[in-house]
């Protein structure tokens, strides 16, 4: 996509978007993979940490202890949204904060609570899925493709 | 007067009489709070929602601006203004209670020099002789409106910049003491094709360059003659980016004395704000508080104000259109 637009700029375009790119400071890359990687592994750990307690503490067994494990992360995430203190460590962990369910309970309270003002039924029920619905359609639709696969190929 | 090609000429000098700037707590913050008649530690300035918060600031510094001018609100004649929120809410409601015939403006983040060279043409041509115009912006409506949820965990690349919560207001009148606004260079449209809404220090320098030269060649004029010159909002990634290309088209200018109000308005290592501010307000602000005082307290004489705007919207950005820019120039003396 990229290539088809600069391919219909102007010479003095180009050439001025070349002598820009030369004047910008790049995204730090490599720290913002290092934060990603610590900040992501840490929420995953303790994550891991709340599944096992549930499994030693209560009767769970492997599979189900993940369900409440998810639901306390889910709950500390919307509480850190609603703190505004998730933003600021997402501006450091980037995909490390983005990528676990952590990010994807952010995604819907922070939108929550931006459309509150426009009331609960068009602003909040309207809008909690502006950022988060895509990933739940584009999810669908991968998981839709992978079943019709496996099918086709004759697991079950 | 039109001179040259764009560029108007005040022979009647309008005198801005007052002016008044209002910030919130990032500008509290930053080296020029002491520049501002008023400041708010709270994002919501009291209000419900922060649109209705941009709308508040916007009516206290009207407010602000018209008591220090020793008027009151009926004595104004018109009230020129505009912002970034969609149908220019909040400017248009601070107009409902101002309750003066009002003329609404978009110029993105150039409306601060755009509201301003019409007041100007307005009191100078004696359509008017009391004109109130300014401009406000708000971080969290204006990250609603165009980006993600203020909460939302994104991560902003380092060229982005960070929309200033304030409001700027003048009064210009035909007679009385003051600095005097002396001409005005109106901007063309300037689009380099870049696209990316997180880079607009980038995309407004061309914009920013070719007003710059053309006040230059219509007034006919040598840049040295200004005391201060500044960009309204570029930042720490456009302005440098502004003095390369002005160096390469080899323009005459006093660079130790060219700055920016994006720069200017907070400190570097304040978090959060990157390449510097954005917005309205930041021009707004900066001019009517910061630039303004020094010029009554006799530390700057002449000086040229470019206000830069990126013209998108939240829709042309996701149907992959550029982002068309525009600059508008005021010159203002204080004898």
């Amino acid at each position: 996509m990229s290539d088809m637009l600069k391919k219909k700029l102007s010479p003095v375009q180009q050439e001025y978007q070349d002598f820009a790119k030369q004047r910008e400071p790049q995204r730090p890359v490599l720290r913002n993979v290092i934060w990603a990687f610590f900040v992501g592994g840490t929420i995953c750990l303790f994550g891991q940490l709340i599944q096992d307690f549930f499994l030693w503490n209560f009767d769970f067994t492997e599979k189900t202890a993940g369900n409440p494990a998810v639901a306390i992360l889910i709950l500390l995430s919307v509480l850190a949204t609603a703190f505004g203190v998730y933003d600021h460590l997402a501006q450091h962990a980037g995909a490390g904060t983005a990528v676990p369910v952590t990010g994807f309970a952010n995604s819907i309270a922070s939108a929550a609570l931006e459309h509150r003002s426009e009331g609960f039924v068009l602003g909040v029920g309207g809008n909690m899925f502006k950022l988060a619905g895509s990933v739940i359609v584009f999810g669908v639709v991968a998981a839709f493709v992978v079943a019709l696969i496996k099918i086709l190929l004759g697991g079950t | 007067m039109l001179t040259g090609h764009q560029t108007w000429i005040f022979p009647n000098r309008p005198v801005i009489r007052s002016s008044a700037a209002v910030g919130g707590p990032y500008e509290a913050k930053g080296p020029l709070a002491d520049d501002f008649s008023l400041l708010h530690g709270d994002l919501w300035v009291g209000q419900d929602s922060y649109e209705k918060a941009e709308r508040k600031m916007m009516e206290e510094a009207c407010e602000l601006a018209i008591r220090e001018a020793g008027m009151e609100k009926a004595d104004i004649q018109f009230f020129l203004a505009g912002d970034l929120l969609n149908q220019i809410t909040p400017s248009c409601f601070a107009a409902r209670t101002v309750g003066v015939p009002f003329l609404g403006l978009y110029g993105a983040c150039s409306t601060a020099m755009e509201s301003l060279a019409l007041a100007a043409q307005l009191v100078d041509s004696g359509a008017a002789q009391r004109v109130l115009c300014g401009t406000a912006s708000h971080n969290a409506a204006i990250e609603k409106q165009f980006r993600y949820p203020t909460e939302y965990g994104s991560q902003k690349p380092p060229t982005a910049q960070w929309t200033v919560t304030g409001a700027g207001v003048a009064v210009l009148t035909h007679d009385g003491e003051g600095p005097r606004v002396t001409s005005a260079t109106i901007g063309r449209i300037v689009d380099m094709g870049l696209s990316d809404p997180f880079n607009m220090g980038a995309a407004m320098a061309p914009a920013a360059v070719d007003t710059i030269t053309a006040h230059m060649r219509d007034r006919a004029i040598s840049l040295h003659d200004y005391d201060l010159i500044a960009t309204g909002d570029l930042g720490r990634v456009g302005h440098p980016i502004a003095v390369d290309l002005l160096k390469k088209h080899n323009i005459d200018m006093p660079y130790e004395r060219f700055t920016d109000c994006g720069i200017l308005i907070y400190h570097p290592d304040q978090p959060q704000v990157l390449a510097g501010g954005s917005g309205c307000g930041c021009s707004a602000t900066v001019t009517y508080g910061h630039i303004l005082r020094r010029m009554r307290q006799g530390e700057l004489r002449k000086v040229l104000i470019i206000a830069t705007g990126a013209l998108l919207s939240p829709l042309s950005f996701q149907q992959k259109e550029s982002i068309p820019c525009i600059a508008h120039a005021v010159s203002i003396e204080f004898a």
